[in-house]
């Protein structure tokens, strides 16, 4: 068992990747002597040649578009989106190409594919660089979503999205990147699309991914002061969901409030409000609560912190919870 | 390699062989050219020293501001004064800019207050300036997507009867400012097209400065850059970036070019960033020093000065004067940067839509009202 970073677990499970298999080349601006911008495929090209840890040209689309190509040719490749608002320019090869040429063919084709996006703010960046695209990916099918949110996911995650023969979103949580944790580099990962259950509570379900975890495991310890017990859960995977940790959690607790940066309108968290309710609508005490980013653009750096669900704002969704 | 096309091969070097358009050497000598020509005089290339030394000085603030925690991030533009100045002071009083996010110097000859450029590196807001007054149009982060916005601009310039009249006090056209890393983005191949193809009165004015980020032009282009948008139908020259008399002169002839009714041009200015891609950036890990140096010789604000002084057009007080107002600048950017009032996320709520909704208008109260109650709690605003 190894302490790191969740940067360190990507490029430790990055190399493990490009060591198990051949095929898996990695693409994206900046990523070779520099070893991207977050230094997340830091000496990868000093030791896997240019060949497979490619310097992309600065154009997303073409990132995307001649990784599809290569995936035709059989090889695995993993795309890094610079940042996240820089994935749209290549947003018509993953939802028109990437996402259906499995379906087209019939299935006879596969999309081995992983693209790779820092997600979400609080680093104090200008704009385009704190988005939080996840509700346009899950709305296509065809594309696996995943977010991690700890370096010991992280580790295992990226090789298991490489290892997929499905094309996988792969949200990287930013501000997060120089947290360090514990990873397992023995032991079995958990699932790819599987959700966790972080921390045990009998009051209130508090659901998030990425950046957001951490945000729901502080609230839920402050309010433990306050004599409540909150179950905490770590999504994981976003498309597909993994319903029946949630649901098993809701029944068991009767209230759940999901968590994300991203805007509420058309979000993630109506997807999950929706289907809970569907499915545990006799064991509802209140019901499913939102606590999201707001419906304008994300804003100037300066009221990030203001705009970003925060423990108070956690905390007063869990308050309203409780009151129904 | 066959010889197909008599094309060197990837390795070449997109910069190889440099042969650009230069009316100042780096000694500070004035030079002839057969087509273009700086008819300016001295006082005029006083004022070109002016806007390059100013801009600097602001440059240096802003990354000086950056490093002490006052700006989240800062785009240098160190080293780029010249092709920024030399193509700003080419524009005439009714055409129109699209930068990208590091034209200081180009915004700084509009008139655009550069508080305001701070102010979207302090976090303040996303561009503050009053775009058609200054005809300066908002800093462009997703690369190369302000092309296409200049391409419609110029074409709805043409619509309205603005070009090719042969009245000077009517017609315009459009400068656009892009990287050397750019003209890899689908959108500025599309505007190629799009120009070419509807002979829109736009000017790309590409910066080379030889780097995106830590990815050398050669990662981007087999042949230099400023051959590549023939094959569109769109003339390209070469100009050196770094001597703004021949900057100001080319962009001068392009812009007239378009204002006449004969379309697009690009300009590649061949220059260099001297310093980081973004204050968040160690250039260290993939430059050379040796390179560095190799460009500090052929400083574009340095030979403006070593020909002003040799031609009388400036003497010692001048250049005192200017290095002064360099540094009162300085001081009150630096002043009214710290001074710049917090923004407020209540009124951003109002800012999305022209026509509000009523669900925004629900969640600003409720956000309000959230607020308040932490007014209640602790009597104070959050
Ligand atoms: C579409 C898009 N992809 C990636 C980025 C991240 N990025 C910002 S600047 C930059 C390099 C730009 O190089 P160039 O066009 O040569 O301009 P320069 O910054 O050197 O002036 C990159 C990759 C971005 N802003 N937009």
């Amino acid at each position: 068992m190894t302490t790191m970073t969740i940067a360190k677990a990507l490029n430790a499970g990055l190399r493990r990747a490009l060591e198990a298999d051949p095929k898996v080349v990695l693409a994206g601006e900046d990523i070779g002597k520099l070893g991207g911008v977050f230094r997340v495929t830091e000496g990868l090209q000093k030791d896997f040649g240019e060949a497979r840890v490619i310097d992309s040209p600065l154009a997303e689309s073409g990132i995307v578009g001649t990784s599809v190509g290569m995936a035709l040719r059989g090889y695995r490749p993993v795309c890094e989106m610079q940042f996240d608002g820089f994935t749209m320019p290549a947003f018509d090869q993953i939802v028109n190409q990437v996402a259906k040429l499995r379906f087209r063919s019939g299935g006879r084709i596969t999309m081995p594919m992983v693209i790779r996006i820092p997600c979400g703010g609080g680093i104090g960046a200008v704009e385009h660089h704190s988005e939080s695209p996840e509700a346009y990916f899950c709305h296509t099918a065809g594309l696996k979503v995943v977010a991690v949110s700890n370096p010991n996911d992280a580790y295992w995650m990226i090789q298991q999205a490489v290892a997929s023969d499905d094309p996988v979103i792969f949200f990287e949580p930013k501000r997060r990147y120089h947290e360090r944790g514990e990873v397992q580099e023995a032991g079995e990962p958990r699932p790819l699309h599987s959700a966790q259950v972080l921390r045990e509570g009998t009051d209130v379900t508090l659901l998030a991914y990425g950046p957001m975890v951490k945000v729901c495991a502080d609230a839920a310890v402050a309010a433990e002061d306050e004599g409540r017990s909150i179950e905490v859960i770590d999504l994981r995977t976003l498309s597909p969901l993994d319903m029946s940790v949630i649901t098993r959690s809701t029944e068991k607790t009767g209230r759940l409030i999901v968590v994300h940066e991203a805007p509420g309108n058309a979000g993630l968290g109506a997807e999950i409000a929706a289907r809970t309710t569907e499915q545990c609508f006799y064991s509802l005490e209140a019901p499913v609560l939102r606590v999201t980013g707001f419906d304008t653009p994300y804003p100037p750096s300066r009221l990030e912190e203001e705009y970003l669900p925060d423990l108070d704002r956690v905390l007063d969704a869990v308050d309203r919870s409780l009151a129904y | 390699m066959s010889e197909l096309s008599g094309l060197a091969g990837p390795r070449a070097g997109a910069g190889a062989d440099i042969d650009y358009v230069q009316l100042l050497t780096p000694e500070g000598v004035r030079i002839g050219n057969d087509e273009y020509d700086f008819t300016g005089d001295d006082d005029q290339i006083a004022g070109l020293y002016r806007d390059m030394v100013l801009t600097r000085r602001f440059d240096l603030e802003a990354t000086a501001l950056q490093r002490q925690g006052e700006l989240g991030l800062w785009a240098p533009c160190l080293g780029q004064e010249a092709a920024q100045v030399g193509s700003a002071r080419a524009l005439g009083p009714r055409d129109h800019v699209f930068p990208t996010y590091r034209e200081h110097g180009v915004a700084r000859c509009l008139g655009v207050d550069p508080v305001d450029l701070l102010r979207m590196f302090r976090g303040i807001d996303h561009g503050n300036w009053d775009v058609e007054t200054h005809r300066f149009n908002l800093y462009t982060v997703v690369i190369g997507a302000q092309t296409l916005h200049a391409t419609g601009y110029a074409m709805g310039l043409e619509r309205d009867g603005l070009v090719g009249t042969g009245d000077p006090e009517r017609d315009a056209a459009v400068l656009a400012y892009l990287g050397d890393g750019a003209t890899s983005q689908g959108d500025v191949s599309e505007a190629f097209v799009f120009s070419a193809s509807y002979n829109a009165p736009v000017v790309f004015f590409c910066q080379n400065n030889q780097w995106a980020i830590s990815e050398p032009i050669e990662r981007q282009s087999r042949i230099p850059l400023h051959k590549r948008s023939s094959g569109f139908g769109i003339p390209g020259l070469r100009v050196d970036g770094n001597d703004v008399l021949a900057s100001y002169a080319v962009t001068q002839k392009a812009l007239e070019h378009a204002r006449s009714g004969n379309g697009p041009t690009f300009i590649e200015a061949y220059t260099y960033r001297m310093g980081a891609h973004t204050t968040s950036d160690d250039p260290t890990k993939y430059r050379l020093a040796d390179e560095v140096e190799h460009w500090r010789l052929r400083d574009p604000i340095a030979r403006v000065r070593a020909y002003l002084a040799r031609s009388g057009g400036a003497d010692d007080a001048f250049f005192a004067r200017i290095d002064a107002e360099a540094e009162d600048l300085a001081a009150d950017v630096r002043k009214r940067c710290l001074d710049l009032a917090d923004p407020s996320l209540i009124d951003a709520f109002d800012q999305v839509y022209a026509e509000q909704t009523p669900y925004l208008t629900e969640q600003q109260a409720a956000y309000a009202a959230y607020l308040e109650t932490f007014e209640d709690a602790e009597g104070g605003t959050r």
